[in-house]
């Protein structure tokens, strides 16, 4: 059934969560992603789920952890100073291989930063911002409805490879208001959570009592040596790489310049494009998805057709660098960054008008 | 120890290992306590019947090494989280049965915020923490718990109150809380404290199945190879320095929280 509403993008964070079934959510207070902690405490208790305010964002990975190793569909959702918190959580839920999903509205940094908009947690999120060299999926949506929407892909990624994934949003998309379907989407089966605690009686036919380590004692680690284990986690993100690429094309067919940009301003290319298609400039969009892993392989087949590119990305330059290795040289790159905002101030954004403009001056 | 005395000691009950215990740990040193918390915890689990149902969260240290092989479902975490991840546990299955098992540092130090936040909450969880004055694993530094004057790596002079600080006592702490069903300080010298800590340990375990509130002990224990004494001259220092400055007993006790 579906069932629409008009809501803020934080608010289709609870949802999106809510139709993937989520049991338990842990937050603690940040701008600007409070809608989010709000909704849940709101809509979660009253049907049986769990939400508990946390003693900070360090307490909320770790609670996201507990969570999850219990079996359930868990989340957290915070931005950004209380995303560098989570590291040490995440680099142990990484290590641990457990299934959750993370919301991270990001803000101005660096420090303290605004509590407005950015787009500056490129790096953090999908590098592995922890300690230990690991990866996790990152998704990023434009709109209510894709953030709806990819908080229900981001439960079934994290099930199916058990992972963390993260939802990587913006202050304008989680704070803008628009029309939202409601509606559980059917990805497929998922793995059985055989490894989840639940007290060894309930399981005993199965497995026995279970342990997970997320290192310290070497003879705990399921796998025969250290290196085994690193090697495994290597191979699971390779297959990740290979096979979990996802983006969204606008008018990219016949594009003799291409725009690259995710999260809101995704949203000002597509009406730059719009404004660059009504005058016979033939551009496009090309929107990841998945920032990690990043749609490498399709930028690379544009620049080997000749294409240029015009990165947009509200930061001081961070995605423009996944952009370079994925070109290898073959074409060019120009970078639309944070000093392309309409005002120089944290309210300040990259408007459609100013990629027009930038457009205009590449062809 | 000859195999068939051993034989013997297993044969007539004199000696057994927990059957909670799937294995001993080679490493651990002689004469530390910290295994005989885990020990106690194991028993503790068996005879309230609680073990099938059990989670147990392992700080970081020396602390719960143990535990790393005991027949129940276990998991380490990140330093001083443990009281975390069981409440996020607790709060989802709540059929669960959880305890925490940590070292003063990872209690009091690092982990002082999520421990102060489970209080708060009132969580229905035990936490069982080992103070042996100082962090073992990392080779004997000075921990919030070290009495004055004591000597560790990192206070080489001895700790000195208005350089260092003093002596933070967890148990009564603990007590200060509304959300705290039970609080409780034990040590393991002699026979009859051995026995008090047991009592300390099921009690606040039986706080958890009976759903009144937090349940927490603290548990004084040896560390021989970081206070550079024999397992038995840990026994004295536990009584003459330890003891004086964190008293033995129960400093809460209630069966409802209004």
């Amino acid at each position: 059934m579906v069932e629409r509403m008009f809501v803020e993008g934080n608010e289709a964070v609870g949802w999106g969560a809510l139709a993937a079934d989520c049991e338990g959510f842990f937050g603690y207070p940040i701008t600007p992603q409070n809608e989010t902690t709000n909704w849940f405490a709101r809509e979660f208790p009253k049907r049986g789920r769990v939400f508990v305010q946390t003693e900070s964002e360090t307490g909320s990975i770790n609670m996201l952890m507990g969570g999850a190793i219990a079996g359930a569909r868990v989340m957290t959702s915070t931005s950004s100073p209380g995303w560098s918190l989570m590291q040490e959580g995440m680099s142990h839920i990484a290590a641990a291989e457990l299934p959750c999903v993370i919301a991270l509205v990001s803000r101005g940094g660096p420090g303290g930063g605004t509590t407005r908009h950015s787009q500056m947690d490129y790096m953090s999120t999908t590098r592995g911002g922890g300690h230990g060299g690991y990866r996790t999926i990152v998704l990023a949506p434009s709109s209510v409805q894709e953030t709806h929407d990819l908080v229900q892909l981001a439960f079934y990624l994290a099930d199916i490879h058990r992972t963390p994934v993260i939802l990587l949003s913006d202050g304008i998309v989680g704070q803008t208001e628009e029309s939202l379907d409601v509606e559980t989407i059917d990805f497929g089966p998922v793995p059985d959570k055989e490894w989840a605690f639940i007290g060894r009686e309930k399981h005993m036919n199965k497995t026995g009592s279970l342990v997970i380590s997320t290192g310290g004692i070497p003879i705990i680690t399921p796998y025969p040596t250290y290196v085994s284990y690193i090697q495994h986690l290597k191979e699971k993100y390779q297959y990740i790489t290979d096979t979990e690429v996802r983006y969204e094309m606008y008018e990219a067919e016949d594009a003799q310049l291409l725009t690259i940009a995710f999260g809101y301003c995704a949203r000002s290319c597509k009406e730059a494009v719009n404004m660059a298609r009504a005058k016979g400039l033939k551009v496009g969009l090309l929107q990841p998805i998945t920032l990690w892993p990043f749609p490498s392989q399709i930028i690379k087949e544009k620049a080997s057709q000749g294409c240029k590119f015009l990165v947009v990305e509200d930061n001081q330059g961070l995605m423009v660098e996944d952009v370079k290795i994925a070109v290898e040289g073959r074409a060019e790159i120009n970078l639309l960054d944070i000093s392309g905002r309409h005002l120089p101030t944290d309210g300040g954004m990259i408007m459609p008008g100013r990629v027009f403009e930038e457009v205009n001056k590449l062809l | 120890m000859s195999p068939q005395k051993q034989a013997i000691l297993y044969e007539e009950k004199i000696v057994a290992q927990p059957e909670l215990m799937m294995m001993i740990m080679p490493f651990a040193c002689a004469g530390c306590q910290n295994q005989t918390v885990s020990r106690i915890i194991a028993e503790c689990l068996v005879e309230l019947g609680v073990d099938g149902q059990t989670v147990g969260i392992i700080g970081v240290g020396c602390a719960g090494s143990l535990v790393m092989t005991m027949n129940i479902d276990r998991t380490m975490c990140a330093h001083g989280r443990p009281p975390d991840l069981a409440t996020a546990i607790k709060r989802l299955r709540p059929d669960t049965f959880l305890f925490t098992i940590q070292g003063d540092g990872d209690c009091m130090a690092i982990g002082a915020g999520p421990f102060i936040a489970a209080l708060t909450r009132g969580e229905r969880i035990s936490i069982i923490m080992c103070n042996n004055s100082c962090y073992g694993t990392t080779g004997g530094q000075m921990a919030p718990t070290s009495v004055s004057g004591q000597k560790t790596a990192t206070s080489p002079d001895g700790r000195d109150g208005a350089r260092e600080g003093y002596p933070a006592h967890t148990a009564e702490l603990a007590a200060l809380f509304k959300g705290t069903a039970y609080s409780a300080r034990g040590a393991l010298n002699t026979p009859a404290n051995y026995q008090r800590t047991k009592k300390y340990i099921k009690t606040a375990f039986q706080k958890q199945i009976d759903n009144v509130g937090l349940g927490f002990v603290e548990v004084l224990v040896a560390c021989p190879v970081n206070w550079h004494l024999s397992p038995i001259e840990c026994l004295d220092w536990i009584e003459q320095k330890m003891i004086p400055e964190y008293p033995l007993g129960e400093f809460k006790n209630i069966d409802q929280i209004d």
